[in-house]
């Protein structure tokens, strides 16, 4: 409700001063996400407007040369291994923390979020050390640990909202009616939770797949990620291949956290009792 | 028919109700404790081991065996005696013959900046054959002659040091024992914190400005318009911060899209050098955390009844004194969770500063990373990173506490 029923002159000045002032905002926040996706089809070498023709090289170059595939294969490999370690534990524990009998539940929540708080920087620098002393430096192992800690707040804030509104008396009714915990989690649990568990894991595998800083300190050059290769790319040389590696992947995260969205709101509404 | 109750009995009951709900309480503790095993191994231990870094450093020690147990009769003052001279002149030799003198040299470096290269030319001119009389090879060297040196020695021996943290924040302990500021040309990390805090606050305030009208705007207009501006929002908070930082060096360059528009528009005459530049690095930064700061307001925003405004406007409060007295005060806390989200996350900013900025707009946690992947001084860093934790813990402690983590939730 923006105007009165009876708009003064003042009003509906301040009103069309706040819708200029909004649509410049909105302006400068997706003018620079949108910029890579022409600059990405430009058939010429440089950033500049105006463009010199419709092209697909930068994404040939993209996912047809051996430094930019094997980048892409690396960011799959610890994504995929980041979602599946990070949603399991993830989801444990918010289940572990929506029960009412857990103990010290104001001291392991600020916990599980803080690797969100911290500088990534000293995770990264911290972990590099670390696993240089345990042989797990320049391995996949290494690095799908480090982003399980960045990535497990998201599945158990996820997961966490879901279970607000789940109604634990079912799973008092399953074990009544003689299922196990396991198989009543399985049964009644999970399908019913299962929209927030799979919007967590796609914010598992974003969070993963877009990572540089862990990445930058823990990788051998063999297991550079796509974001780390554009990291060097910008530092070294810049190529509009850039712009074509970014675009990809602002269209992966958009669709799966758009999806994952969709997801959560579905989830929230459904497990809301009913009046 | 029951007669009265059975003591014993309720007893049991209540019993067998405490170990059923310790039960279920180990259980939900033993669901998250993989979890809290995995964030220890990957999270707490590599941060506790950096940290650790910043007050123990045994490499002086390690190296200086004999002449650490010569220096317990020294008095502090002045040069020691013959004893430890001959004592460091073994332990010199022995570091060269065993190949750690170099580590030595430059881990003492660290302290007393210039010392290595006198280091390894007493240790060479040691190794020699026929070397009669080591003390005086190594007093010939006027390097070993100085207190500066002697102190600075004294001081690294123990492996427990408060050197890394007080460099941290230009401070050293003179030779009698008191702090002072170091000299001008080496005190850089104060200058580096208040450039990280002031860049914060600016970035802070530039998404405040932005924002609150925009999130006033969204959660006013009916709702089908306010989930398309939503969208928005939610667009580049959705891509990655490496992505946007790529997609403002294109646009910043002396050729780029702003500066065109700069041009056009009039506002300058010739073209600016926006890249690796500080009001780069703040453009860019505000882009990305506008979405941190909006949310947690627009979040607040929309419980509030537009039929608050229209009874203050009814009671006569004229609109600017309905919107300050009404309507603010309630958003108050949505603003403070934005704000100090933003501010603590911009504390740790490391990829936007290291591609946008330039050499004088370099924040805390590109002197990290620098000092571990260039200078390779992990204790410089470890101390760097115990400042830059003990500020970020202190101001998450106050969300936590004074607005909760509930707000932190990612949309």
């Amino acid at each position: 409700m923006l105007l009165s029923p009876y708009p003064t002159i003042g009003e509906r000045i301040r009103v069309t001063l706040l819708w200029l002032w909004g649509a410049l905002v909105i302006a400068f926040l997706m003018v620079p996400i949108l910029i890579p996706v022409p600059l990405s089809f430009n058939s010429g070498a440089f950033f500049v407007f105006p463009l010199e023709g419709f092209s697909t090289r930068w994404y040939e170059v993209v996912l047809g040369t051996d430094r930019w595939q094997t980048a892409i294969g690396n960011s799959l490999i610890i994504a995929f291994g980041t979602t599946a370690l990070a949603t399991a534990l993830g989801t444990l524990t918010a289940i572990a923390l929506s029960s009412e009998k857990f103990p010290a539940r104001r001291i392991v929540m600020p916990l599980v979020i803080s690797p969100l708080i911290v500088p990534v920087v000293i995770t990264a620098v911290g972990s590099y050390l670390f696993y240089a002393r345990v042989g797990l430096a320049s391995t996949y192992v290494g690095i799908i640990l480090a982003h399980t800690a960045l990535a497990s707040p998201f599945v158990v804030v996820t997961v966490g909202a879901s279970l607000t509104g789940f109604d634990r008396n079912l799973m008092r009714a399953a074990s009544i009616s003689g299922a196990k915990p396991v198989v009543a989690f399985y049964r009644i649990m999970l399908p019913l939770i299962l929209p927030g568990v799979l919007s967590g894991a796609a914010f598992a595998f974003v969070t993963s797949f877009d990572e540089v800083v862990v990445a930058q300190f823990l990788a051998s050059a063999n297991q550079r990620t796509m974001p780390l290769e554009m990291f060097i790319g910008l530092r070294e040389r810049l190529s509009p291949a850039i712009t074509a590696a970014a675009t990809l992947m602002m269209l992966l995260s958009i669709i799966l956290l758009v999806v994952a969205n969709i997801l959560t709101r579905r989830s929230v509404r459904k497990s809301k009792p009913t009046e | 028919m029951r007669t009265a109750p059975d003591t014993a009995d309720a007893k049991s009951i209540a019993a067998a109700i405490r170990r059923s709900q310790t039960r279920e309480r180990l259980r939900s503790f033993g669901l998250a404790t993989p979890l809290l095993v995995l964030l220890l191994l990957s999270f707490g231990i590599p941060i506790a081991i950096l940290l650790s870094r910043a007050i123990y450093d045994p490499t002086i020690a390690n190296a200086l065996p004999r002449t650490s147990v010569a220096m317990q009769s020294w008095s502090g003052n002045g040069i020691p005696d013959d004893e430890t001279f001959n004592a460091l002149a073994a332990d010199l030799k022995a570091n060269q013959q065993q190949g750690n003198i170099s580590e030595f040299a430059k881990s003492l470096n660290a302290r007393l900046p210039g010392a290595r290269s006198q280091i390894l030319k007493t240790a060479r001119a040691l190794d020699k054959e026929g070397v009669s009389d080591p003390a005086s090879v190594v007093k010939s060297v006027p390097f070993w002659t100085s207190p500066a040196t002697w102190s600075t020695i004294e001081n690294g021996r123990h492996a427990l040091t408060s050197f890394y943290l007080l460099s941290a924040v230009d401070l050293r302990w003179t030779a009698d024992g008191s702090l002072e500021r170091v000299p001008p040309e080496q005190a850089i990390f104060l200058r580096v914190f208040a450039r990280t805090f002031l860049v914060a606050a600016t970035v802070t305030l530039a998404t405040l400005i932005l924002g609150f009208p925009l999130a006033y705007l969204i959660s006013s207009v009916p709702k089908t318009v306010g989930a398309i501006l939503i969208i928005a929002v939610l667009l580049p908070f959705w891509t990655s911060i490496l992505v946007r930082t790529a997609a403002w060096t294109v646009l910043l360059q002396k050729f780029g899209l702003v500066n065109d528009v700069l041009l056009w528009l009039g506002v300058t005459g010739t073209r600016l050098d926006l890249m690796y530049s500080r009001v780069g690095l703040i453009i860019a930064m505000t882009h990305i955390q506008l979405p941190f700061t909006l949310l947690p307001i627009y979040s607040v925003m929309r419980t509030i009844q537009p039929s608050q405004m229209r009874a203050a406007y009814s009671l006569g409060g004229r609109p600017l004194t309905s919107f300050l007295r009404v309507y603010l005060p309630q958003v108050v806390p949505g603003i403070m969770a934005g704000c100090l989200l933003t501010f603590i996350l911009c504390l740790g900013y490391y990829i936007t500063p290291a591609l946008i900025g330039g050499a004088g707009d370099q924040l805390i946690s590109n002197f990290i990373a620098n000092y571990v992947n260039v200078e390779l001084n992990w204790e410089m860093a470890a101390a760097l990173s115990f400042i830059l934790l003990v500020f970020t813990m202190a101001l998450y402690a106050v969300f936590a506490r004074v607005l909760g983590l509930d707000r932190l939730k990612p949309v």
